[in-house]
C-alpha cells in the first residue's frame, strides 16, 4: 500500500492530475470571487516555495522576504510607467526584468546579511525589510512616496479579469517548484542541506558555503520579486506599507513551516491550506481586527501540534507503518531525506 | 550648534527608554536563546493597559499605573513562556521566532478590536510643562521617563549582580547545561527571566506612550528598532543593549537635524549595516562559531 503511494509513476500521475486541475480551474469555477482566491493561493504557493529554497534548505530563516516582494512590485511599476506601457499582456513580459533587478538587490542585502548566522540573520533580514520600506517611502521623486504608485489598468472585464493573473501566478509557482525540485536533487542542494545541518562541518568537507548561501538567497529573492511584480500589476496600485508588508513576509515563512520546512511539497500544501483559511478569516472578520487573532491562534496551535510540519509528520507516519509491515528501506529515498533534516537537538 | 546639542540631549533622554526595552529583549535572548519578536507588541500592550487605566473612571496617572501593569505583565510573560516557549523542543530558535510573531499578531488584533486603530497617547500634566536649560526647552516627561528607565535598569543590574537569583540567571546565560549541572533550575530561571523582560516592556510602554502617539500596529516599527539595537550591541549583552540604544537614538536625532527627519530612521539601519560589515558579532557580542 505505502509502496504504491510513493512509487514514481503514481507520484507523476498525481502531479499531472493536480496541474491539469489547476489549469482548468477558471473553466469550471469562473466567478471572480473564486478566481480571486485562486490567484492568492497560487501566489502563496510560489512565495512559500521560493522562500523554502533559502529558509528550508539552508536553515537561514529570513523574515524579510517581503522586501523583495515589494521591490519587485515597485520595479515593474516603475518600468511600466517610464516606458509608458499600457495595460494588457505586455506588462507580464517585464516581470523577468523585475526579477533580475530584485536579484541585484539581493546580492547587496545577502552580502551583508549572510555575514551573520541564525538569530542575528533573522534580525538583520527584518531590518533590511524596513530599510526597503523606508526607501520606498522617502525616495518620493522615484517611487511617489506615501502617495503610492499606480500600474496601467488591465483592459479585461468581468469573469475573465482574474484569469491572466491566475495563470501568471500559477506559472510562477510552477517555475519556483521546478527550481526547488532541481535544487533538491542536485549537488548544490546537497551542499545547502549540509549547511543547514552543520555549516562548519560543511565548510570543512569542502562545501563552498558562502557562495552556496548567497546563490540560494538570490534565487529565492528573485522568484519572490517576480511574484511581487505580478501582484503589483494585479492590485494596480501600491504604496510602501502595502507592498513591503511584514505580514506577507511572515505568511510565506509560516506556510513553509506548516507544510514542512526543507521539503519540496511542504510549502505547497502549507500555502494552500493556510491561505484558504486566512482568506476566509479575512472575509468573515475583515471589518474587525479579530481575523488577526484567529490567524495567530491557528498558527500557535499548528506549531504546538506539528512542530515539524505536515509533510515530515505524515511521511514519518508512512515510514513507521511500512517498517512495521515489511522490511527494507522501501521509500527511504524520499521520506527519510524529508525527515532527517529537521531532526536537530535543541540547545 | 545649539540644535546639535539639543539633538544629543534628546538622544540620551529618549535613548533611555529604548535601553530599557532593549535590555528586556536581550535578557530574554541571553537566557533562552530565543528572539522575542513579540516584544514590541508587549510594549504597546503595556502602553494600552496604562491608557485604559488612565481613561477609566479612576484616572490613574501613567507612572502610578505601573504598580498594576508591571506585575500583570510579569504574570503574562511567565504564562507565555510556559504555554508557548517551553514546549518547543526541536528547532527552537526558528520556531520561537514564529511563535512570538504569532503572539505579536494576536496582541495587535486584540488591541485593534478593543481600542480601534486610531492613534492615542498617554496624557499627563508633565507632558506639556517644560523647563529651560542651555537655551532650549525640555518637557518634564522626558526627564521623568528617563529617570524611571534608569531606576529600573539599576534595579535590574542590582538583581543580576547582587542576588543569588541574578547569579543563576547569569549562569544560565553563560552556559545552560553547565548551570543545570551545578543545580540551577534553568526552567524556572527561564520563566522568571521572560516575565522580567515582559514587565520591563510594560514600563517601556508607559514612557513610549507618553512621548509618542501609538496604535496597535506601532509594534512593527518598534520591534525593528529594538532588534537592530540588540544586534548592534551584541545579542545577549545588557551593556551592549544600553550603549546601542543611546548611540542609535543620538544618531537618529542628529540625522534628523543635519539631514532631514524622514531619513532619521534610515540612519539607524545604516549604522547597523556598517557595524555588521566591520564586526558581525556586534559591539559587545562574543563571536560564537556554532549556531548563534
Amino acid at each position: 500500500m505505502t509502496r504504491l503511494v510513493t512509487s514514481t509513476p503514481v507520484k507523476l500521475g498525481a502531479l499531472a492530475v493536480v496541474i491539469v486541475l489547476a489549469l482548468l480551474l477558471p473553466v469550471f469555477a469562473s466567478d471572480p470571487a473564486t478566481t480571486n482566491i485562486a490567484v492568492f493561493v497560487a501566489m502563496y504557493v510560489g512565495l512559500a516555495t521560493a522562500w523554502n529554497i533559502m529558509g528550508g534548505y539552508t536553515g537561514y530563516i529570513s523574515l524579510g522576504h517581503a522586501a523583495f516582494f515589494g521591490f519587485g512590485a515597485y520595479a515593474l511599476g516603475l518600468i511600466l510607467a517610464h516606458l509608458g506601457i499600457a495595460g494588457g499582456y505586455e506588462p507580464f513580459l517585464f516581470v523577468p526584468v523585475a526579477g533580475v533587478l530584485t536579484a541585484v538587490l539581493a546580492v547587496g542585502i545577502g552580502w551583508v546579511a549572510l555575514r551573520t548566522r541564525a538569530a542575528t540573520f533573522v534580525i538583520v533580514t527584518i531590518a533590511m525589510m524596513f530599510m526597503v520600506q523606508l526607501l520606498a517611502e522617502n525616495l518620493v521623486g522615484l517611487t511617489g512616496g506615501g502617495a503610492g504608485l499606480s500600474f496601467p489598468v488591465p483592459p479585461w472585464t468581468g469573469d475573465f479579469y482574474n484569469n491572466p493573473f491566475y495563470y501568471a501566478m500559477l506559472l510562477m509557482a510552477l517555475v519556483a517548484l521546478g527550481i526547488s525540485w532541481w535544487i533538491r536533487r542536485s549537488k548544490f542542494g546537497l551542499g545547502l542541506l549540509a549547511i543547514r545541518d552543520d555549516e562548519d562541518k560543511a565548510l570543512a568537507v569542502g562545501v563552498p558555503a558562502h557562495a552556496y548561501k548567497l546563490v540560494a538567497f538570490i534565487v529565492s529573492a528573485a522568484l519572490v520579486g517576480m511574484i511581487g511584480a505580478v501582484y503589483g500589476y494585479y492590485v494596480t496600485y501600491i504604496y510602501p506599507q502595502f507592498a513591503v508588508d511584514p505580514l506577507i513576509g511572515l505568511s510565506m515563512v509560516l506556510m513553509a513551516f506548516f507544510g514542512g520546512l526543507g521539503t519540496l511539497w511542504g510549502p505547497v500544501i502549507g500555502a494552500v491550506i493556510l491561505e484558504y483559511i486566512q482568506l476566509n478569516f479575512a472575509y468573515n472578520f475583515g471589518a474587525s481586527q479579530l481575523y488577526l487573532v484567529f490567524y495567530a491562534a491557528v498558527f500557535l496551535v499548528v506549531i504546538r501540534l506539528m512542530p515539524r510540519g505536515i509533510v515530515p509528520s505524515v511521511s514519518g507516519l508512512i515510514t513507521r507503518l511500512s517498517s512495521r509491515q515489511a522490511v527494507g528501506p522501501s521509500d527511504a529515498a524520499g521520506s527519510a531525506q524529508d525527515t532527517h533534516v529537521l531532526a536537530e537537538p535543541s540547545p | 550648534m545649539t540644535l546639535i546639542l539639543e539633538a544629543v540631549v534628546f538622544g540620551v533622554l529618549t535613548g533611555g527608554v529604548y535601553a530599557l526595552m532593549a535590555s528586556g529583549l536581550t535578557l530574554i535572548f541571553g537566557v533562552m536563546r530565543i528572539i522575542n519578536v513579540g516584544h514590541g507588541a508587549l510594549v504597546i500592550l503595556g502602553a494600552y493597559l496604562s491608557y485604559a487605566l488612565l481613561s477609566s473612571g479612576a484616572h490613574v496617572d501613567p507612572f502610578v499605573s505601573l504598580l498594576i501593569t508591571m506585575p500583570a505583565m510579569f504574570i503574562l510573560g511567565v504564562v507565555l513562556q510556559l504555554a508557548f516557549i517551553r514546549p518547543l523542543k526541536e528547532d527552537r530558535e526558528a520556531l520561537s521566532v514564529l511563535v512570538t510573531y504569532a503572539v505579536a499578531l494576536g496582541i495587535e488584533g486584540l488591541l485593534g478590536f478593543i481600542f480601534t486603530n486610531n492613534f492615542v497617547q498617554l496624557n499627563a500634566w508633565y507632558q506639556t510643562a517644560s523647563f529651560a536649560i542651555f537655551g532650549f526647552h525640555i518637557a518634564y516627561v522626558y526627564v521623568f521617563g528617563f529617570a524611571l528607565c534608569v531606576a529600573i535598569l539599576v534595579a535590574m543590574f542590582l538583581m543580576l549582580y547582587r542576588t543569588p537569583f541574578g547569579a543563576a540567571i547569569r549562569a544560565t546565560m553563560l552556559n545552560r547545561t553547565a548551570a543545570q549541572l551545578v543545580g540551577v533550575n534553568v526552567d524556572r530561571v527561564s520563566a522568571v527571566a521572560f516575565g522580567i523582560g515582559v514587565a520591563t516592556a510594560a514600563a517601556g510602554g508607559v514612557v513610549f506612550g507618553m512621548t509618542n502617539s501609538f496604535d496597535p500596529g506601532s509594534h512593527y516599527d518598534l520591534i525593528s528598532r529594538l532588534l537592530t539595537i540588540i544586534v548592534l550591541g551584541g545579542l545577549g549583552s545588557l551593556r551592549g543593549a544600553i550603549i546601542g540604544a543611546v548611540v542609535m537614538l543620538i544618531v537618529e536625532d542628529l540625522a534628523s537635524v543635519v539631514v532631514s527627519p524622514v531619513w532619521a530612521s534610515f540612519a539607524f539601519f545604516v549604522i547597523l549595516v556598517v557595524v555588521l560589515v566591520v564586526r558581525p558579532q556586534g559591539l559587545y557580542g562574543i563571536r560564537v562559531r556554532e549556531r548563534i
